[in-house]
């Protein structure tokens, strides 16, 4: 699962704002939302509705198909997939690259302010 | 209404979940510009229904993380939702129709999908009113059975299916004494190999998790209007606090035959998601369609991956762009830390080849009919389940000879589909 070990919790903090997560759809309109911390990109992504994100399995690591290419600024914040999404990966419709992920397994952490993906072009 | 010239009254989409939601978000995504509505019998923003025995029963996902979409894209794309309503009467003549709610609401259209989906199927035993005893098909039912289980010591599942073990494997990771009652001989009977049914149970009783087979169940005994125990044939009690009926699903037909559309053992769709009467379309666990992998035979699939894309098929053909139903069928269930992948479907099976390790809890089952593939089951092996998927959908073979060898990445002796006659260069 999620690999980044920053401590997410922000109870009682009223100065941390709900970061924002950037998602250039394919074709390349960029999408700014409002991530709520614990949720993943692609559950943010799919409810506000960013073109490209499939997620047929809705986030049980089984489809494939929300792939996404990690920002490379933003690529430390998340770190390396599991052994599972490694797999997973590999069955990417669009072309596996070294900045690849599922996005269901990108959980918002409060420092994810600006934390920007490109979403895969080929999902399925 | 003004004296302006009525505009059309657009598409009624009744069954507000995975299925409805994706013609809707589909139909705008093809341009359509009429007005949509969706009604939903139940009173919350349509979600997502796997993690409810899985991610949600266990409390590691929390409602608002399930939900399909927010409110402000539905208002955003012109989705109307009418939620905490039921449709109760409709009528359609292929032109103009109109739909009446329990809350007396009455919906015009002229054109309608049928997302109704599917009931649990209700057990008809004595007890099975008392309070303690439930099934799992939505949210009101996952709160319910989270609430119960919160004080409950034992736990007794009627059905070893798919949503029965997934809840038991939960219910067991909270250190319940948990036990599932089969009355057939094996579990997942109907959807997977003996072998695979045998893996289960030993692999859930491995967990601690205590597997009856040829159990038939009699009723439900409780005291003071709760649930003490299930009673078996022979007389004997099984002790739960918590039963969970999860004895499968049958599809809501109730519209479709007012409609008159046909039905058998679900609404008749055929490949373009069209039903008996134009301008009705219906998709997910409530249509039965043609095989989408051998054209042979009618399937009625309990998946995402149907209600997805049979709902873009049925979004297409109301916006007059038909685009037939392609996709390779695929499915998945986690059991605690069991990931079971299914791709395509094993119908009519004459070949099994088994790969893997099943001590290790890794391996796969592939299906073969007349030395051609059908499927695979993967327990916790991605690249098996992935290469399948994959050749199934592009036409690709896997020779059954080769595909026993675990040594050998199934990847690499995937046989590409022949060109078709002509195509040679
Ligand atoms: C606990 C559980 C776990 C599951 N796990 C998996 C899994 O791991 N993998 C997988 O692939 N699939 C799984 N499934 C199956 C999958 O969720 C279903 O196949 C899918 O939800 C079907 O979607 P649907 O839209 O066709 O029907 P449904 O989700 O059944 O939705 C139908 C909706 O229509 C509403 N409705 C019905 N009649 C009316 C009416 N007259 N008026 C208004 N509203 C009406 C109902 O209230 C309901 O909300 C699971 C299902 C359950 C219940
Ligand atoms: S949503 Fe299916 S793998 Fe991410």
């Amino acid at each position: 699962m999620n690999t980044h070990a920053t401590e997410s919790a922000t109870a009682g903090s009223t100065l941390v704002a709900a970061p924002t997560i950037r998602y250039y759809a394919p074709g390349g309109v960029l999408f700014e939302i409002e991530g709520r911390i614990g949720d993943s990109v692609m559950e943010t992504g799919v409810k506000n509705g960013v073109p490209g994100i499939v997620a047929e399995c809705g986030g049980a690591c089984s489809c494939a198909t929300c792939h996404v290419y990690v920002d490379e600024a933003s690529l430390e914040l998340v770190g390396a997939p599991d052994d599972l999404e490694d797999d997973m990966l590999e069955g990417t419709a669009s072309e596996r690259l070294p900045n690849s992920r599922l996005s269901c397994q990108l959980r918002i952490q409060a420092d994810f302010n600006g934390f920007t993906v490109h979403v895969a072009p080929e999902q399925i | 209404m003004t004296d302006q010239r009525r505009p059309s009254p657009g598409t009624l989409i009744v069954g507000a979940s995975q299925s409805g939601v994706q013609v809707a978000v589909t139909m705008r995504e093809l341009g359509y510009s009429d007005p949509i509505t969706i009604v939903g019998a139940e009173n919350q923003l349509p979600y997502q229904l796997p993690p409810l025995s899985k991610a949600f029963l266990s409390g590691t996902a929390d409602e608002e993380s399930l939900e399909l979409r927010t409110a402000a894209f539905y208002a955003d794309k012109g989705i109307r939702l009418v939620l905490g309503e039921q449709v109760g009467e409709i009528r359609f003549d292929g032109t103009a129709g109109e739909a009446v709610t329990d809350a007396g609401r009455v919906l015009s259209f002229d054109l309608l999908a049928l997302t109704v989906g599917a009931a649990a199927r209700r057990l008809a035993l004595p007890g099975v009113e008392l309070s303690g005893v439930g099934y799992l098909r939505n949210m009101a039912d996952a709160r319910r059975l989270q609430a119960d289980l919160a004080t409950a010591e034992s736990v007794a599942v009627i059905g070893g299916g798919f949503i029965g073990l997934e809840a038991a494997a939960a219910a067991r990771s909270f250190g319940k004494n948990v036990t599932v009652l089969e009355t057939a001989d094996r579990l997942i009977a109907r959807a997977v190999a003996p072998e695979v049914s045998e893996f289960y149970r030993a692999a859930h009783e491995r967990r601690g998790t205590t597997v009856r087979l040829g159990m038939s169940v009699t009723g439900l005994v409780g005291s003071n209007g709760r649930v003490t125990g299930v009673a078996l044939e022979d007389g004997e009690v099984v002790a739960a606090e918590v039963v969970l009926i999860g004895i499968g699903v049958v599809p809501r037909l109730e519209i479709a035959e007012q409609l008159g559309l046909e039905c058998q053992g679900g609404i008749v769709v055929d490949e373009f998601a069209r039903t008996s009467l134009p301008g009705v379309v219906a998709a997910g666990d409530c249509a039965v369609m043609p095989n989408p992998l051998t054209g042979e035979g009618r399937v009625r699939l309990e998946s995402m991956q149907n209600a997805v894309d049979q709902a873009k098929v049925a979004a297409a053909t109301l916006v007059g762009q038909p685009a037939k139903y392609h996709a390779v069928p695929w499915f998945w269930s986690d059991q605690g830390n069991l990931k079971l992948q299914i791709a395509g479907l094993s119908t009519g099976y004459d070949q099994i080849v088994l790969r893997g390790d099943q001590q290790a809890e890794k391996f796969s089952v592939l299906y073969y009919r007349a030395g051609h593939l059908l499927a695979i089951d993967s327990v916790n092996g991605v690249p098996d389940y992935m290469t399948v998927r994959r050749a199934l959908a592009q036409g690709g073979q896997i020779p059954a000879g080769l595909a026993a060898d675990s040594s050998v990445p199934l990847k690499s002796i995937v046989v590409s589909a022949a060109p078709a006659a002509g195509v040679l260069a």
